[in-house]
């Protein structure tokens, strides 16, 4: 581990160029700002909700290249070339995503602020696992915490979706 | 929590990321999966002058089989160690660890290879790698070199791996045709780190232990060893008496301080407990 040292002089600019949601933006950002911040700030998709800020509790989880990643604990530079998807992404002009209509239905939110992380997560396995048993499903959301509705209604969105896509 | 400024660099080859190294010495870190870096970035613990992003050098994310033994390139997430096949049977004591490590997202991110260069004691490959008699190749300015798994942790957080150094490759010896394994970890809840780790790792030869690998998370300031625990069972029938007294050796060989997820006697016992399950698990998995 390196020492701890006061903070490096200067700012360090670098232009990265990132798919979100289906658009190419891009923008010429700090080094170490991290995608979280990129997406809140830089974008202004603030869908993507900032937790705990030590990647204990999954609220901003996103997808890139469609695999789910805390983006608190990856830097914007780091996406650069790559697809996000963040829960702006989810519905089309057709409707909401089988997923957000799930959470809709079956009350699988209460406060809200978990959401985002909670359904990018379960598209994510609903893409690998299109009918994942309620097991499986527990464990793919098992790194996105909840503190208001104890998971039983989050666990039958994710099956609602699940049925609605045809896995079941 | 925002980082301190770095120079970010992304090398596509090894020699253009030891080039970086080099000339930023102690200065620079290498990022792979960065689920134990970036945090320790966020807080301050850790403010490097450069970032080596090593995720656009391609062929370092392999996993296969090579002469009985594995081979884990340093970008193989644990997310794909969850799902490989190969580290199954004889290779259990990987294939058990993978799915408890952190949560799954941060599985999707984080690599072998960086936990191992991470060197926290609470990691749970190191304990793997340790009981399978792992070695790591360091790439540096005068090619490769192995160290083995057992040499290479120096203390909390510290390894044998100079500043210009790359960790590129784990490899896995061939156990043998009967071999079995498994990793045993108490944690209060998915994503924490270990209370108490356990990984075991044993090569039957004619029916008795040949080598013996047992080595423990969270009770030292490395992932430790259980030598004499190791040494007790060589050449012995795996009974009840060869696993108890192998159990009780691995308990004495735990260094546990009390703190918040259990008290010194508490963890010291869950050692022993792990460690006798773990035997029993390995005895099953040897015998198929």
């Amino acid at each position: 581990m390196t020492e701890v040292t006061a903070a490096h002089e200067g700012v360090i600019n670098r232009p990265i160029s990132v798919t979100v949601n289906g658009q190419e933006r891009s923008a010429i950002v700090e080094t170490r700002l991290l995608l979280v911040h990129f997406l809140r700030e830089t974008l202004g998709l603030t869908g993507t909700h900032i937790g705990c800020d030590t990647t204990s509790c999954g609220a901003c989880t996103v997808l890139v290249d469609g695999v789910p990643v805390k983006s608190c604990t990856q830097f914007a530079v780091q996406a650069d070339g790559h697809e996000v998807t963040t829960v702006e992404g989810l519905a089309t002009a057709e409707g909401l995503h089988p997923i957000q209509v799930g959470f809709h239905e079956e009350h699988g939110l209460q406060c809200g602020f978990c959401t985002p992380g909670m359904m990018l997560t379960a598209s994510a396995l609903l893409e690998r696992n299109p009918s994942p048993s309620e097991e499986e499903i527990r464990w793919a959301l098992s790194g996105n915490v909840c503190r208001c509705t104890g998971y039983q209604n989050i666990v039958k969105a994710v099956q609602h979706a699940a049925a609605a896509l045809g896995g079941e | 929590m925002y980082p301190a400024s770095f120079e970010y660099f992304v090398p596509t080859t090894l020699e253009e990321a030891g080039e970086i190294l080099e000339r930023f010495g102690d200065e620079a870190k290498v990022l792979a999966g960065g689920q134990s870096l970036i945090p320790l970035m966020k807080l301050r613990f850790a403010s490097p002058r450069a970032l080596v992003d090593v995720n656009g050098i391609k062929g370092l994310d392999r996993l296969s089989e090579e002469g009985g033994g594995l081979r884990i390139g340093a970008l193989v997430r644990h997310s794909a160690c969850e799902g490989s096949e190969l580290l199954q049977g004889r290779f259990g004591a990987l294939g058990d660890a993978a799915p408890q490590i952190s949560d799954p997202i941060v599985r999707n991110r984080g690599t072998v290879g960086g936990s191992l260069a991470h060197a926290d004691p609470q990691g749970d490959w190191g304990s793997v790698m340790l009981a399978v008699g792992a070695e790591v190749v360091a790439h540096g300015p005068d090619g490769d070199r192995t160290i083995p798994v057992a040499e290479f942790f120096d203390g909390p957080f510290t390894t044998k791996l100079r500043p210009s150094e790359i960790l590129t490759e784990i490899r896995v010896p061939d156990p043998g045709p009967r071999a079995g394994g498994t990793y045993l970890k108490l944690e209060r809840k998915v994503g924490d780190f270990a209370t108490v780790g356990v990984a075991v790792h044993v090569s039957f030869s004619n029916g008795s232990v040949g080598r013996a690998g047992i080595a423990l998370t969270g009770v030292g300031p490395t992932n430790l060893a259980a030598t004499a625990a190791e040494e007790a069972l060589a050449g012995k029938a795996l009974d009840d008496e060869a696993i108890g007294e192998a159990a009780r050796l691995a308990a004495e060989a735990a260094q546990p301080h009390t703190d918040l997820r259990g008290t010194e006697e508490y963890k010291r016992n869950v050692v022993r407990v792990f460690t006798e399950r773990g035997l029993r698990a390995a005895a099953e998995g040897g015998s198929k």
